[in-house]
């Protein structure tokens, strides 16, 4: 955050001491590019915010704790690439799901899977990469994920 | 007009149900509704900290940096370290997967190959530096070494596959608008 605070303000002196206009014409461009984006990136976060009300992150330890083998390892998958969580929030969680004696395959398959797949986004992404690509590229991702968590969960 | 007014609705009309949606909790202190308003705020607030920085460098990055300069280094034909300079972008960024898809489309405007865009998307997800020294700190080291080791052949494969299944299929990254 204060990396790319730094960074940006860097650049934009920079360019503003070299070339004025220039500097305003990517301006321009940069807030057009974010203001075409912002309704749509709105309403998915209205979407992610619903869901997290729907699915709190207790609801979620208890449906991760519960699980044990492969019933475990689907629903983890499943709800890792339904929800949106910030690290700030995931990582504090996991830690917790170890600590109640989630097993480590299960929390690997949900941290990967929210971390490479991201369902509620998919419009957003569309929007970009268009809808089949997004959903085949979230489909081999999920599958990626799964094999990833699996694999870790040999090893941990 | 009406098509237009159909059109506004279609952006906005969500939106405004939302924040109509969100007053009238407040006022009639509906839990539900305060509940979801305070997971928009956290949503928002991350967002908006990171999205209009990363689109003043995007908008900068635009009109300084010449394609031929980016197609020559991430373009087809840049081979490992095409896949190489991605990455190592990818690693040096912040941010929920949303914000990845504006770099990508940028990158994609300048030359960047459908592979490298893809590989670039994975690595995003997987591989921020930020988040990474994130997640040593509350899950550990071994689980992120290997969380990272196991994903980077993963999200490369997925690239050449994707970029194999688009092969002379016309794909474009749109920029939105």
């Amino acid at each position: 955050m204060i990396g790319l605070t730094v960074v940006t303000a860097i650049a934009l002196v920079l360019s503003f001491l070299t070339d004025r206009g220039k500097t305003l014409a990517g301006l321009k461009k940069g807030a057009a590019m974010f203001l075409n984006i912002l309704p749509a990136l709105l309403n998915v976060l209205i979407l992610v915010s619903v869901f997290l009300y729907a699915v709190p992150t207790h609801l979620l330890t208890d449906w991760l704790g519960r699980g044990t083998g492969w019933a475990g390892i689907a629903s983890a998958a499943l709800l890792g690439s339904i929800s949106l969580i910030p690290g700030f929030i995931a990582f504090p969680l996991g830690a917790i799901l170890v600590r109640s004696g989630v097993s480590y395959q299960v929390l690997a398959v949900f941290v990967t899977t929210l971390m490479m797949v991201g369902i509620l986004t998919l419009p957003l992404e569309a929007k970009y990469f268009g809808w089949k690509v997004s959903i085949l590229r979230n489909a081999l991702s999920f599958f990626g994920a799964l094999l990833v968590g699996l694999l870790m969960g040999i090893f941990l | 007009m009406k098509s237009k007014a159909i059109a506004a609705m279609k952006k906005y009309g969500f939106i405004l149900l939302f924040v109509i949606f969100i007053a009238v909790s407040l006022l009639k202190s509906f839990p539900a509704g305060r509940e979801i308003g305070k997971n928009f705020r956290m949503f928002f607030l991350e967002m908006i900290l990171i999205l209009p920085l990363m689109f003043i460098l995007i908008g900068l990055f635009d009109v300084w940096v010449p394609r031929e300069k980016i197609a020559r280094h991430v373009g087809p034909g840049s081979g490992s370290w095409g896949i190489f300079w991605v990455i190592l972008l990818a690693m040096l960024q912040a941010g929920p997967l949303y914000a990845s898809f504006p770099v990508a489309a940028l990158l994609w405007k300048k030359g960047c190959s459908v592979r490298n865009v893809f590989v670039y998307l994975g690595a995003f997800t997987t591989l921020k530096i930020p988040m990474l020294a994130f997640e040593i700190g509350f899950l550990g080291l071994k689980f992120s070494l290997l969380r990272a080791l196991f994903s980077l052949p993963v999200f490369i494969g997925i690239g050449y596959l994707l970029a194999l299944v688009l092969k002379n299929r016309n794909f474009a990254v749109k920029e939105p608008g």
